[in-house]
């Protein structure tokens, strides 16, 4: 027995108990924290690091940068980008790609945009849109799980043909306005202010509610429960940092002192949501647990029963459909379709998944991730555009951001695999 | 003795002109450890291949706990109880031991997983097989060594409640104290009544851990011995077909 096992035998539990990683005060839980991010689990702290540099750097360079008025554009301008994100992360999780995101949702909001003017409610056309995303994902998933072409190859292909698509339904330079108040108020109304309140009552309620429901259930089949504080400071972290943030976004930061502007904008509840339900499927259901199978060792899961196939079409029909949901967004936010929509965001999509620590080798992420990783390309955008530089720059930037990021991917990967050759 | 919980007889199996097994006789019993040796392109992974139903047989018959069966799918293979752990253990690097040893057969309540159920039992099965190796049931296999790895494949058979646990070179990647580790593990497994099968080019490994040695030599089983009535060089001599061995006693 190799020494690392004998001191890990000394551990102050019960003789031939096997611990869960639940076990142990505070202090023991903080280090078993320490050294799992010591074995290159960093999940999204470098990108949470990343955040805290880029605010403080932001806020040092340009007297704008923490206004009232951007902060919330920040928000919004990340909602978009956050929705693209977090749709990616069912494919990068299986070690694919889908490159035609961006232009499905753009082919999408034209058929959105086609169907309204044919005379359909508008809801209807949002259906219309969505079953639409969730074909393409289909089908690419078809080509991957059962034809076997490789996902950069397909989904570049439909990356190049939806941009024809989208010429041909729209028409050379189409640009059409989209006069729906309800799609428009997704990204440019706002909630009442009790309305913020109401969501924070609600984020605390379902965190604490999880959190405890999950102690209850450990407790009765006899096992330990890591100390009650790692909850109590979950939840007050969610609460301090929610809490802030809606009071903040309460104040009014309109500069027109007849029309103010004040609360949380109504995109915000929607990301939240998405992000909640998918994190949901993801960690509590066979199908998340099975994504992620597939994502580490296609062959070991296809040894374990689970429909490989099924899981890699399925994964493609979700990443097109919530796609989809960003193009509304984005329609949303400016208020027409044209014909060259989604062509650049899928990248700043597949960076900020990455970024956020989600691995481009598959199995390792989560959709909070994505999210911290769009609001740190998000934040790029918008900071260096506050100082004046140009968009050349911008791109620089986020360019280094990304390959720095992919680095770390590499770099943690390479030192969570080499305990294989120790002992 | 017992009913064997598995009996071949004169199995057969052809790849297109090459006749691969020829007539291959094999009995495994319950609570015993038999090890199946041969040189390369003796036949064995085809052997092992028809009983976990990846690659039926052409001919012969397989009694299960003494029904005749006929194998022709890996899910028949895993309800009847028959599991075999490969020598790449086929486990997803990114999901923890729980995870792993459930994985194809979450237990949910209401569409979640069970979490707390599946940890619990993940537990004792470990702990019905003595593990002491293993930190904590929630790591990931990638923090794993070898030698834990196979502890975890080992104990996914147990939890599966298999009555015949097909090894297909347990200790050939390992170290010589996880050898140690994981052919003790292989004995309790058979001393709480699981039929095992080990397929070893390590006869040292053999001789310490088998009850029983079966040797195949161009794909005939030329001896099933006890292994306390032979000895290495004898084995040897079977395997690359220098010995022939003489009767049953």
């Amino acid at each position: 027995m190799s020494k690392q096992e004998t001191s890990q035998m000394s551990a102050p539990l019960p003789p031939q108990a096997i611990a869960s990683g639940h076990e142990g005060n505070l202090r023991d839980q903080i280090s078993a924290y320490g050294s799992r991010l010591k074995n290159g689990e960093m999940g999204a702290l470098p990108a949470v690091g990343a955040l805290a540099v880029l605010t403080g750097l932001f806020a040092a360079l340009s007297p704008f940068f923490l206004t009232k008025l951007n902060i919330a554009n920040l928000f919004v301008q990340a909602a978009e980008l956050t929705t693209l994100a977090v749709a990616l992360v069912f494919v990068i999780l299986l070690a694919e790609i889908d490159l035609s995101a961006g232009v499905t949702a753009g082919v999408a909001m034209d058929i959105f945009y086609l169907t309204v003017k044919a005379g359909l409610p508008w809801q209807a056309a949002i259906v219309v849109a969505l079953v639409f995303g969730a074909a393409v994902g289909a089908l690419l998933g078809y080509f991957v799980a059962k034809i076997g072409v490789p996902s950069f190859v397909v989904t570049l292909s439909f990356f190049l043909a939806f941009q024809g698509l989208a010429l041909v339904l729209l028409g050379d330079g189409g640009l059409f306005r989209v006069d729906i108040p309800e799609i428009k108020a997704i990204m440019n109304e706002s909630l009442p202010t009790w309305g913020g309140w109401v969501l924070l009552v609600v984020m605390v309620g379902l965190s604490a509610g999880l959190g405890f429901w999950d102690r209850a259930r450990r407790a009765k089949q006899g096992l330990v429960n890591r100390p009650i504080s790692i909850l109590a400071i979950k939840l007050a972290t969610i609460t301090i940092l929610g809490g802030g943030t809606i009071f903040f976004l309460n104040l009014n930061r309109s500069q027109n002192a007849l029309k103010p502007i004040e609360g949380v904008p109504i995109v915000i509840p929607f990301v939240l949501a998405l992000l909640f339900v998918g994190n949901f499927f993801l960690d509590r259901t066979r199908f998340g647990r099975h994504l992620y199978a597939v994502g580490g060792n296609p062959e070991a899961a296809r040894r374990a029963g689970i429909k490989v196939g099924a899981i890699r079409i399925a994964a493609f029909m979700i990443t097109s459909t919530l796609a989809v949901v960003s193009g509304l967004f984005h329609v949303s936010r400016i208020g027409v379709v044209e014909a060259s929509a989604g062509r650049s965001i899928v990248l700043s999509g597949v960076a900020a998944a990455v970024v956020g620590g989600v691995s481009l080798f598959g199995g390792r992420g989560k959709l909070i991730h994505a999210a911290i990783g769009a609001m740190v390309i998000s934040m790029i955008d918008n900071g260096l555009g506050l100082l004046g530089l140009s968009a050349g720059i911008s791109f620089l930037v986020t360019g280094s951001v990304l390959a720095l990021a992919a680095t770390i991917d590499a770099l943690s990967r390479k030192r969570s695999g080499s305990s294989v050759l120790r002992s | 003795m017992a009913e064997p919980v598995i009996e071949l007889k004169n199995i057969t199996k052809s790849f297109g002109p090459v006749d691969v097994l020829k007539g291959v006789d094999l009995k495994a019993y319950a609570g015993k450890v038999t090890a199946l040796v041969g040189d390369n392109g003796a036949g064995k992974s085809t052997l092992i291949k028809g009983l976990s139903g990846v690659q039926p047989y052409d001919g012969g018959t397989v009694h299960f706990e003494g029904q005749e069966v006929n194998i022709h799918d890996p899910r028949q293979a895993s309800a009847l109880g028959i599991e075999v752990v490969y020598q790449d253990l086929a486990l997803c690097e990114n999901l923890d031991i729980v995870q792993n040893m459930f994985l194809g057969r979450e237990e949910t309540s209401n569409g979640t997983l069970s979490e707390p159920t599946m940890e619990l039992e993940a537990t004792q099965a470990l702990q019905s097989l003595s593990v002491r190796t293993v930190k904590s049931v929630r790591q990931k296999v990638s923090s794993l060594s070898g030698g834990q790895r196979q502890t975890v494949a080992i104990a996914r058979s147990v939890l599966r409640n298999a009555k015949l646990v097909i090894l297909d070179e347990p200790t050939a990647a390992l170290g010589v104290a996880q050898t140690e580790q994981v052919l003790n593990l292989v004995r309790r497994l058979a001393d709480s009544g699981v039929a095992v099968i080990i397929i070893s080019h390590n006869l040292v490994d053999v001789f310490k851990v088998c009850d029983d040695i079966a040797v195949l030599y161009l794909g005939r089983m030329v001896a099933q011995i006890e292994t306390k009535k032979t000895n290495q060089t004898d084995v040897v001599g079977y395997i690359t077909g220098t010995k022939t061995y003489e009767g049953s006693k």
